[in-house]
């Protein structure tokens, strides 16, 4: 395997070099563990795009004790915030600086259009590196009254050490940036997992966490199997932190891991069976559009995926036809083509995942609109897939499908409409449309989600809290909550004035 | 048409030409006042006139608050994202980065601090204040307060407006940028008038301001004389709020002028009489050095200047030997001399207001335990000066002299000397050094400053706030509380259900 591989970007002479060791104190290096290299795919094409070293335990192991180290030495309390800001904004200025390149290799390995993975993806990681930069020299303790004749009582917010970051394959890139700045901005190290399916963006971006100048061992970039990698990372006796980004039933063994072995600290971002609500009072044209890209954008491959959409009965079969059109006015194909607004799923897994949720919708009754049939080319490509009229015991109504396949549902009460939008084990999102602001704020207060979104869907801010409520996760990414997840509070007694009388 | 100045730099520390207009800035260009007049700029340590610069008038003013006025209406307060404000504060922090030689020998030509203070203390921290400021764009959240369920009570915490600052001679540009940090990270748009003495590093930002990207009326720097567009700025009924930092002199006419207009919001940075507190069991030689650094640093130029130096008696002699020679040791010279620790006072105004405290302190019998004097032929220097055998009511014990004049007290015991530290109209800053960490800080939390020092003085950051008690001043600059004064609170009560 070379340490380098060049990938061609299509319709240009270029290639794109991509570094494919393991990116540990700087370096990229070979693995200890001679394991088979990981195959990298462009789904697009269902060919190898190349392949890059995949990390063993001894290769953790190597990992952390770098991270470890660098927390030791030259990061955790040894840098100032202002130096972690600086550092922070010079990486977002980089990856702003390479954003196209960047895109085209997104799109080669996730299958996303350039665009979107530039316009969007990219543009949101650069703002939100430079969100967490702003934080750095700005987390602050407090000082407490207890007795003023006596002592002084303050907190301190310290970083909580060495991090497991184990991230997914949808949002590759900003998924990267939503776990690394966070981190680095309170001042953790980093042992981040990229997804198999997806490394090579975040073997990129290692390259640059160089050019901005980060001490070694501060961020460390193994790709490897979840079963390998992510089970050595959450079972680790020295990593004080695993942050996880993925599905819900993986979530529960990292967090198994992490109980049975140090009770490292955990964070989890799960699954979603996001409700999408309609009422009868709402601009049905743009209730239209946003359902569209609630369930549509990212080709669906999203935790917030607006997958299940009640339409108030008055107006059900004309919002069902509205955003029939809709959907099928999405093109989904090729990344590199101007046109293309969204792509392939991201593997044959995933393919075969989704078309088997589209079968049984077929078998459990519930009414096809569009969708529902195999292309006959390379790709793995699904189209839009709306199943109407669903029962709430449907497979397709309780389980995350991960693709572009919408279940549709009628209620006629605001009552009704919340019963069934709760009646899942998942609270990541929800979305309602309505015109009525009283129901408005009933109906988002009476919601068990993370985010609700009013009138709007799949909009996110870097400076508001995300996460889930119940089985989709623990712990916010985003926001100034974020910042929560990487510090530990230790609080200080300081005695100035008692004298203690023994005994007692 | 502009002024412009031009000028070629060939100094030890600095070499290089420096050209930029130095017109009134308005609405994003630079222009003549509204009356052609323009203002000498004067060389500390000679006298002489470097430039003229356009002299701003209240016509000025008005047409900056206008300008201001329409850009936070229409480009600027809510209508522009926290993310870009905070952008934008970023790219003006490298830019002031990238020409840091240039603003420092501006400033040591104009101020008559050192090239090399200059660079270390007052870029280092301006830069430093940008970006930390700029960090904070977007993140003042208000927040959502539980009261019944039939409701939805919030806060906004929304810009205040068009807001005016008015800065001083002795840290030009610092003084700028920790006012244009807050207020335009916050979203306010801002008229500000640096001092008449020392303008220009304040109208080299002008055009970094521009070139950095800001909206046109965002930012207006006017440089006239106080009695006019500093009243101009505290009286006018579109300004909602002023900053001030100067004299408590000016700053009661500052408040007294808000008062009987508008009731504009009032912050104000005031002037100090800070106590330097030296226990028997302190660090000898530590407490010399930042002792020295208390009082001699910037000329004695500063707020927070630790004039007043309490020495327990069993050190005192000690002490004081040291500290004289420390004094004597301090090098005037020219700014752009490598090896010069003071320059000129910034005026032949502030020259002789600190001749005649020091005259006043001979006539009221105090000693001259070293300086007292002039130094040189040309220019304004002062040499260091320690005065001993003080009463506390004399003029030179009460007063601010704002120079490199110290008085040197003794005092037996602890609850003597803190009574003496506070009794003073003034409660800026105050130092404490003891080896005894517990006694240090009993002795902090007692004295009534807004700052306090522990074995060290006059530490600024741009994380921690810095602001005064009594008539020092209102209000906090730096840190997160630097915000609130640039902040209006909205609480929004939305009904969900409540009949009446």
């Amino acid at each position: 395997m070379a340490s380098v591989a060049h990938i061609p970007v299509p319709r240009s002479n270029t290639t794109i070099p991509v570094p494919t060791g393991l990116f540990i104190n700087n370096q990229f290096v070979p693995s200890l563990d001679a394991l088979e290299p990981i195959k990298v795919y462009n789904p697009a094409t269902e060919e190898v795009l190349c392949e890059v070293t995949s990390a063993g335990e001894k290769d953790v192991n190597r990992a952390v004790a770098a991270a470890r180290t660098a927390f030791k030495t030259t990061w955790g309390k040894n840098v100032t915030g202002f130096e972690r800001s600086r550092l922070l904004n010079k990486l977002a200025d980089l990856m702003e600086r390479d954003q196209q390149s960047l895109a085209e290799l997104e799109c080669l390995n996730n299958g996303k259009p350039v665009k979107v993975a530039r316009d969007f993806d990219i543009g949101d990681s650069v703002a939100c590196l430079r969100y967490y930069a702003g934080w750095a020299d700005k987390i602050l303790g407090q000082t407490i009254e207890v007795d003023r004749k006596t002592k002084v009582a303050i907190t301190h917010p310290e970083p909580i050490g060495v991090c497991g970051q184990i991230i997914p394959w949808n949002y590759p890139i900003q998924m990267w940036a939503w776990k690394v700045a966070p981190a680095l901005a309170v001042g953790c190290t980093i042992v981040m997992k990229p997804s198999e399916i997806t490394p090579l963006t975040a073997l990129k971006l290692s390259e640059l966490v160089v050019e901005a100048g980060f001490p070694p061992g501060v961020v460390n970039t193994i790709p490897s199997l979840g079963s390998v990698g992510g089970a050595a990372i959450s079972s680790h006796p020295d990593i004080d932190k695993v942050a996880f980004t993925g599905s819900t039933i993986t979530g529960r063994r990292i967090m198994e891991a992490a109980a049975k072995s140090n009770l490292k600290k955990v964070s989890l971002e799960l699954g979603g069976k996001s409700p999408h609500i309609v009422f009868e009072s709402a601009d049905l044209e743009q209730a239209a559009n946003w359902a569209a890209l609630g369930i549509l954008y990212n080709t669906g491959q999203d935790c917030t995926a607006g997958s299940r959409l009640y339409v108030q009965d008055t107006i059900y079969e004309k919002f069902l036809s509205l955003l029939a059109v809709k959907a099928k006015e999405l093109v989904i194909g090729d990344g590199f083509d101007e046109q293309t607004g969204g792509g392939p799923v991201v593997s044959k897994g995933q393919y075969d995942r989704v078309w088997g949720y589209i079968e049984s919708g077929k078998k459990e009754g519930a009414r096809l609109l569009i969708g529902g049939e195999k292309r006959s080319t390379p790709g793995f490509y699904v189209d839009a897939t709306i199943f109407a009229d669903v029962r709430p015991d449907m497979k397709i109504v309780k389980e995350e499908i991960f693709g572009p396949v919408l279940s549709v549902g009628k209620f006629s009460t605001e009552e009704e409409v919340i019963a069934l939008a709760n009646d899942t084990t998942y609270g990541l999102a929800a979305g309602l449309h309505s015109n009525d602001a009283g129901q408005c704020m009933r109906v988002s207060q009476a919601l068990d989600a993370g985010t609700i979104w009013v009138n709007q869907y799949n909009m996110l801010n870097n400076n508001v809290p995300f996460g889930g409520k119940k089985q989709s996760g623990i712990g916010r990414e985003l926001g100034s909550q974020a910042l929560d997840e990487y510090i530990s509070t230790k609080a200080v007694h300081w005695n100035y004035g008692e004298k203690l009388e023994w005994p007692l | 048409m502009t002024t412009t100045w031009e000028h070629e730099f060939n100094t030890p520390v600095f070499k290089g030409k420096v050209s930029f207009p130095t017109g009134v800035f308005v609405d994003g260009k630079f222009s003549a006042g509204s009356t052609g007049k323009t203002i000498d700029v004067i060389n500390p340590t000679n006298g002489k006139v470097i430039t003229k610069i356009a002299e701003a008038t209240v016509d000025d003013v008005d047409r900056a608050v206008k300008s201001a006025r329409k850009a936070f209406d229409t480009v600027w307060g809510l209508n522009y994202p926290g993310s870009e404000r905070g952008k934008l504060l970023m790219k003006l922090a490298d830019l002031l980065e990238e020409n840091q030689d240039e603003f420092a020998a501006i400033e040591a030509l104009d101020n008559g601090k050192t090239f090399s203070w200059a660079k270390a203390a007052d870029l280092g921290m301006s830069i430093g204040t940008f970006r930390y400021f700029g960090g904070w764009a977007g993140k003042s959240h208000g927040k959502v307060i539980e009261t019944t369920e039939d409701k939805l009570a919030y806060t906004r915490h929304e810009p205040i407006g068009v807001c005016g600052q008015i800065i001083p001679w002795n840290f030009p540009l610092m003084m700028m940028a920790w006012k244009l940090g807050p207020a335009l990270a916050t979203g306010n748009t801002v008229v500000i008038k640096p001092s008449e003495f020392t303008p220009l590093t304040a109208l080299r930002m002008a055009s970094l301001i521009k070139q950095a990207g800001f909206p046109d009326g965002v930012v207006n720097v006017v440089v006239g004389y106080g009695h006019t567009v500093g009243a101009a700025i505290a009286e006018h009924m579109e300004i909602e709020k002023v900053a001030f930092t100067g004299s408590t002199l000016v700053g009661r006419k500052v408040m007294e002028a808000a008062a009987k207009t508008n009731l504009k919001k009032v912050t104000l940075e005031l002037g100090g009489k800070s106590p330097n507190i030296i226990f028997n069991d302190a660090d000898l030689d530590k407490a010399v050095n930042w002792s020295a650094h208390g009082i001699f640093w910037n000329h004695g130029q500063a707020c927070c200047a630790g004039s007043r130096i309490f020495v327990q008696s069993g050190i005192y002699d000690e002490f004081l030997k040291r500290f004289t020679a420390k004094a004597d040791s301090l090098r005037l010279g020219d700014p752009f001399a490598t090896d010069s620790y003071q320059g000129p006072q910034v005026s032949q105004i502030q020259y002789d207001r600190i001749m005649s405290y020091i005259n006043s302190g001979k006539e009221e019998g105090a000693t001259v335990h070293l300086g007292g004097e002039r130094h040189g032929e040309e220019g304004y220097w002062i040499k260091p000066t320690i005065f001993t055998d003080t009463k506390p009511n004399m003029r030179i014990v009460q007063e601010e002299i704002f120079g490199p004049v110290g008085v040197v007290i003794k005092f037996e015991n602890e609850a003597d000397v803190i009574k003496q530290a506070n009794d003073t109209v003034y409660g800026l800053a105050a130092a404490v050094f003891s080896q005894d960490i517990n006694r240090a800080i009993e002795t902090a939390h007692k004295l009534h400053a807004g700052t306090a020092w522990i074995n060290c003085v006059n530490q600024l950051h741009p994380e921690v706030p810095f602001g005064g008690y009594k008539q020092s001043g209102i209000g906090r600059e730096l840190g997160e509380y630097a915000l609130d004064s640039y902040t209006n609170i909205k609480a929004v009560h939305v009904n969900l259900g409540h009949t009446i």
